[in-house]
């Protein structure tokens, strides 16, 4: 099928994409790399009087450094940030998880912004952010104001994003020495949005595990950070982690539902897998940096 | 809603219409400027055969308003092949490998093995195998698939042995 009839506007600047949102209110959609939501279109499950392009706005495209942080514009696309080395040393959880979305077709247009205001709960992105206690940047008419992930993602498809907001830019924390990430998922074909998946940070000093992250996706309308199984590794020896044991008290901080691709019960099974194998190897990869 | 000028080079051939903004690329494509090569099958974004080059990067062409490529740079199909009308490389790799059967994917392989063998020259069978991901064949199997990009990427090497290379082991 293809989409309704919609005004086009291609705006230049920030102010002039929000000026445009502000004007047509919930009429108008910003359009990003189009992967998620021209799909939508085209199906007609949704449709709008104005599409406020914002692939011409240069000032949303980058990777910057500010503050401890990882500042990534929101229309970076993915494949920029799969494919830029320092990401790989700064942020690996994210540099990990970026493989995983769609194809390399899709991430050549599709864009870190997009796939975080979608908030798919079996996106990649949204899982990393939360582990990462990632800070969303929102822009309005009004001024910027920056949104944790835990108040961000409030549920599916549904973000703090108002009417009339452009997401910005998204900034990750920089994890310091003796940290270790991994991230993994399971989907049945190559490239489909996943069945469950996981994101694991360790941080160790002197051999104790000194900060944890664990976040799973595909697990609830939200990403689920592990928060129990994350105290209970705080002063664990990093070399004798009980990596099965762990899994399963993360698993129960998740109440995932069943639907055509897997069964409740089959999503738990396989969630503590991945959670066994991300903490294993996040584990070794924090004493690698130690 | 009132139609918009765009323009775009398309295979090298300037091309200029009048849109809605609502039309996706690939329409456009097929029907304003007979690169009809571009194939639909769903229209949004799993299949791959409608994946064409917008200024060097491999883009659905579903995904994508032709109001938004104003200015673009396009290769299709079409435009793979050399320039006395022969087949390119790559799809002559996927004819002498029977890398097709019924040929609708075709197009959009040919184009996404392109792309894909410009940033990798020398794939493994593993990232092969990832590479071609993107695009779905009903009919062949893949196993002459990925021995076309084999046979493509040691013909673009100058070594052309690739085209009895087992695909088993994996
Ligand atoms: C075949 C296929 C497979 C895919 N597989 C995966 C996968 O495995 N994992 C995954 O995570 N994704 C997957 N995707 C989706 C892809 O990652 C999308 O690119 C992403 O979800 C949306 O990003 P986008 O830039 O394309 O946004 P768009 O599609 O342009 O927009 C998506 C939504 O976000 C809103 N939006 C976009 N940018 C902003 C902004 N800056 N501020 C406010 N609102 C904004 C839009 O209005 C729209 O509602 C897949 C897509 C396809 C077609
Ligand atoms: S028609 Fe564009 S991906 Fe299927
Ligand atoms: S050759 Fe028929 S779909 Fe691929």
């Amino acid at each position: 099928m293809k989409p309704a009839p919609f005004e086009y506007h291609a705006p230049e600047t920030i102010a002039d994409a929000v000026g445009l949102l502000a004007q047509h209110g919930d009429d108008a959609k910003p359009l990003a790399g189009g992967q998620s939501l021209v799909p939508l279109l085209s199906l007609r499950l949704t449709r709008f009087d104005h599409l406020v392009d914002l692939n011409k706005i240069g000032a949303l495209s980058g990777i910057s450094r500010d503050n401890g942080h990882v500042v990534i514009g929101a229309m970076t696309r993915h494949r920029a940030v799969e494919l830029d080395p320092s990401i790989a040393t700064s942020v690996p959880m994210l540099a990990a998880a970026m493989p995983w979305i769609g194809h390399f077709q899709i991430r050549n247009r599709g864009t870190i912004g997009g796939s975080i205001a979608h908030a798919d709960p079996a996106a990649e992105l949204p899982a990393v952010a939360a582990a990462l206690d990632a800070e969303l940047e929102i822009t309005s008419k009004s001024g910027v104001r920056r949104v944790a992930a835990a108040d961000f993602f409030q549920g599916t498809f549904m973000t703090a994003i108002d009417t009339g907001e452009l997401l910005t830019a998204a900034r990750f924390p920089v994890w310091g020495k003796g940290s270790g990430f991994a991230f993994t998922e399971f989907a049945r074909r190559s490239g489909d949005f996943a069945i469950a998946g996981v994101g694991v940070g360790l941080e160790a000093t002197g051999g104790k595990i000194t900060r944890a992250a664990i976040a799973f996706m595909g697990m609830g309308p939200v990403p689920v950070r592990a928060t129990d199984a994350e105290k209970a590794l705080l002063g664990v020896s990093i070399a004798s982690l009980d990596a099965a044991a762990v899994a399963r008290v993360a698993v129960g901080a998740t109440d995932p539902t069943g639907d055509v691709h897997a069964s409740a019960a089959n999503r738990t099974k396989i969630a503590t897998h991945l959670a066994e194998q991300a903490l294993t190897r996040a584990a070794s990869n924090a004493a690698a940096n130690a | 809603m009132s139609e918009v000028t765009v323009h775009m080079s398309v295979n090298g051939t300037a091309r200029r219409g009048r849109v809605e903004p609502r039309k996706t690329l690939a329409d456009f494509l097929r029907e304003d400027c007979v690169a009809t090569s571009v194939h639909l099958a769903c229209e949004h974004g799993v299949c791959g055969a409608c994946t064409v080059i917008v200024d060097g990067v491999a883009s659905r062409s579903c995904l994508m308003f032709a109001v938004q490529a104003d200015g673009a740079s396009i290769t299709t199909a079409e435009g793979l092949a050399n320039p006395d009308g022969s087949l390119g490389i790559v799809q002559d790799a996927f004819r002498q490998c029977h890398g097709l059967q019924c040929g609708f994917c075709t197009p959009g392989f040919v184009v996404s093995v392109t792309a894909f063998l410009q940033e990798n020259a020398d794939p493994s069978l593993e990232e092969i195998r990832e590479g071609i991901a993107g695009n779905l064949c009903r009919c062949t199997g893949y196993q002459g698939i990925i021995k076309a990009v084999q046979h493509a990427a040691a013909t673009m090497a100058g070594t052309p042995t690739a085209m009895t290379t087992s695909t088993e082991g994996n």
